[in-house]
């Protein structure tokens, strides 16, 4: 249907409740790019104004992504718990707005709510709501997924160890991997993105990730990450894995450009829990997002990158995922221009993720051929920490060698520890006090070129 | 005294071009290292914005025995590429006629539908032209006599300019190739801003999608050798031919004994 707006002087039309969105987005390259972004800055906020006058309970009758083809709308639909929606049902997107920020919005109330929240409606309020506002309502929320540690309690901070080599050299990675545990990283996981598609490298990248965390009995989970369809077949050839990856989006068109459906993702699921490796909980899916892949791909149906991002939180949602990160600044400037576009996704997205009861983590990073740098992924990892973020990289130096993009390093969790105070993971804390490499107070104790770690994983004393 | 806790594990650093053992004053970097990265970082930024030597390229592509043609995308300036990786992804009109005058001075152009040739060679400077300018000359060396052995027919190569990934498609279609091979310039890396990625896609047309590719990436001075990327795309090459398909569905298996950089890095964009 046609949403119509007057502004003063001016009257604005929007086409259908797509068109609504877009336009009331936040301004970004991605959208101006698919040529769908608000035309003005006036008609930008009289969009916002437009949707918020908009029922929540649009959403479930206007898809903005058809039913009829697409199994990504169809999964959103088809699983929408009414029962959960009932408290916010008579809202409008604005008056859901200051229903999260107030005080009859409590981490229970979250919780309860998540299924009955589709993607759309959180993309929309998102729209509607200024930076301050996301960290707020997302650090209400509560998200607790566990393997062989708990991701996500009120008060931690995990770190995904990224040890990539641009060889999938075995030396280099462990190195890596040294490196970061001695900095007290690796609670979300131990994570390798392969140089390698070839599946005898990946079964002993597998190999390798299984050897040091049994070897020091390390509570925390490895992953390769590969296609699913690769991970299946290598749970199918017996390789150690841990965790099932894969890159997701909002759309069907999308994810097919990735080379995976729901279907796959299905059998990923069961393949991964046949083996049955976890020892605390069974939460094994591992996905990455981004804004504009969709795009990317060129799947958007008109659809904002914003909203179609929370939609593959709705495919996500879906595989009782232990882990699931937008890799926010890694796709580049034509669809997140600059920092501060950058800044504002990491925090949409985060708070779209955590709405919808996702363990949402954050890639917080930015390509050389963007208009960012460290310091604004300093602004991000700050603010991201203190909206309660599930977990952030740990890249060496914040310099990914393989993949070529800037993150956040092992010294960065430091800092954040020390200025807002986020804990790790509750058995990985206990394992780092244990193996002396953290004091009692979680900070850094001090070095010996002789601990275990050194001798068992480089054969030296360094 | 220095504030600086060093690392008792400085020995790690030959192991990997990660930055490993960097010490830290109390949580933090230390300013040596701190001031490193800013450099790396200004070099990276300043690499993206160097044009292609396009003249240089060709030169060293026809001294390995190789005709060149040059056509540009329909990206106008390199910010207008930074923005529009649409127009990146199309032939410029000048380009597409390029094109066409070659397949039209084809002696015998071969029956409707079928191929001209066996492989299409794109050289494309992507986001990092000094990748291009470094390591496309050298790997094609390295194909040549590959190439020859498998008795595949080639078009000329054709160097590109504000070139995404999928200009090959483009490319490929336009002259009737039964694959296309994109040799780019990729995102540069702090560590490595001359990383060469070759990208390849069976029976090329306008539309394919980034699932339907294999790449060989990383290919650089501490990357992947050009001897081992060279088997590596002939091996793809010669499945996709036989298979008649690439993408997601061709898993490399080629098991050699050096393990090598295959498949598009997790959620990559192509350049």
């Amino acid at each position: 249907m046609v949403y119509r707006q007057s502004a003063g002087q001016s009257s604005f039309v929007f086409a259908d409740l797509a068109d609504l969105m877009a336009k009331a987005t936040p301004l970004r390259s991605g959208d101006r790019l698919a040529g769908i972004g608000a035309g003005s800055a006036e008609e930008r906020v009289a969009a916002a104004m437009c949707l918020a006058d908009v029922p929540l309970k649009r959403f479930l009758s206007e898809a903005v992504v058809p039913y009829e083809t697409d199994e990504v709308t169809r999964l959103i639909v088809d699983g929408h718990d009414a029962a959960a929606f009932a408290p916010v049902a008579h809202l409008t997107v604005g008056g859901f707005r200051d229903w999260l920020l107030s005080d009859a919005a409590p981490s229970e109330a979250l919780a309860a709510l998540a299924p009955g929240l589709m993607p759309e409606m959180v993309a929309a309020v998102s729209k509607l709501m200024r930076n301050q506002d996301l960290v707020l309502v997302a650090r209400k929320c509560r998200v607790a997924t566990r393997f062989r540690s708990t991701i996500g309690l009120p008060g931690t901070m995990a770190v995904r160890l990224q040890p990539n080599h641009p060889t999938d050299d075995a030396a280099g990675i462990t190195a890596s991997i040294v490196d970061g545990l001695l900095y007290g990283c690796g609670d979300a996981v131990i994570g390798i993105n392969p140089a390698s598609d070839n599946l005898t490298a990946l079964g002993d990248l597998l190999r390798l990730l299984d050897d040091v965390i049994h070897r020091f009995a390390i509570p925390t989970q490895g992953c390769v990450l590969t296609h699913v369809t690769s991970s299946i077949a290598l749970i199918e050839a017996g390789a150690p894995v841990d965790l099932v990856f894969q890159s997701i989006a909002g759309t069907q068109a999308a994810n097919r450009s990735f080379g995976i459906d729901l279907a796959v993702l299905r059998e990923g699921l069961a393949a991964g829990r046949s083996l049955g490796r976890g020892t605390i909980g069974d939460n094994l899916m591992y996905f990455e997002t981004g804004q504009g892949s969709a795009l990317s791909a060129d799947a958007h149906h008109g659809v904002d990158q914003q909203t179609l991002e929370a939609r593959a939180y709705g495919v996500a949602r879906a595989f009782e995922p232990l882990l699931v990160n937008s890799v926010v600044g890694f796709i580049g400037p034509e669809y997140l221009y600059d920092g501060k576009q950058i800044i504002r996704a990491g925090l949409e997205d985060h708070f779209c993720g955590k709405l919808l009861g996702l363990p949402l983590g954050m890639d917080i990073c930015y390509t050389n051929h963007a208009e960012a740098d460290q310091d604004d992924m300093d602004t991000l990892l700050t603010l991201l920490a203190v909206a309660g973020v599930a977990f952030v990289m740990g890249v060496p130096g914040a310099d990914d060698v393989m993949l070529n993009y800037q993150s956040t390093s092992f010294h960065d969790q430091l800092y954040v520890r020390e200025v807002v105070g986020c804990r790790r993971a509750p058995e990985f804390e206990a394992w780092l006090r244990q193996m002396g490499i953290t004091g009692e107070d979680g900070r850094l104790a001090g070095r010996s070129g002789r601990h275990p770690l050194l001798l068992g994983l480089t054969g030296e004393a360094a | 005294m220095s504030a600086v806790v060093p690392d008792p594990w400085a020995r790690l650093a030959a192991l990997t071009p990660a930055r490993i053992a960097l010490g830290r004053v109390g949580a933090s970097l230390p300013t040596g290292e701190a001031l490193r990265f800013a450099l790396a970082h200004a070099r990276a930024r300043d690499a993206v914005h160097v044009p292609l030597d396009v003249e240089q390229v060709a030169t060293a592509i026809r001294a390995e025995g190789f005709q060149t043609l040059s056509v540009a995308s329909a990206a106008p300036s390199r910010p207008a590429y930074l923005v529009r990786p649409d127009l990146g992804r199309r032939l410029s009109d000048d380009g597409r006629a390029a094109l066409r005058a070659w397949a039209s001075s084809r002696p015998e152009p071969p029956p409707a539908g079928e191929p001209r040739c066996d492989l299409a060679i794109v050289v494309a400077d992507g986001l990092s032209s000094a990748a291009t300018q470094a390591h496309a000359a050298p790997l094609l060396a390295c194909l040549r006599p590959l190439i020859a052995r498998e008795g595949w027919t080639t078009a000329p190569v054709v160097v590109a300019t504000q070139a995404r990934v999928a200009l090959g498609d483009a490319i490929g279609e336009a002259m009737g190739a039964r694959a296309v091979a994109v040799l780019i310039g990729e995102r540069p890396g702090l560590s490595a801003p001359d990383s060469l990625g070759v990208y390849l896609t069976f029976a090329p047309r306008v539309g394919r999608s980034d699932g339907e590719r294999n790449c060989i990436s990383n290919i650089h001075g501490a990357g992947l050798p050009l001897t081992t990327a060279a088997t590596r795309l002939v091996w793809l090459l010669r499945e996709a031919f036989v298979r008649r398909l690439t993408g997601v569905a061709l898993k490399d298996e080629s098991d050699l004994a050096l393990v090598g950089a295959e498949n598009a890095p997790t959620l990559s964009r192509p350049p």
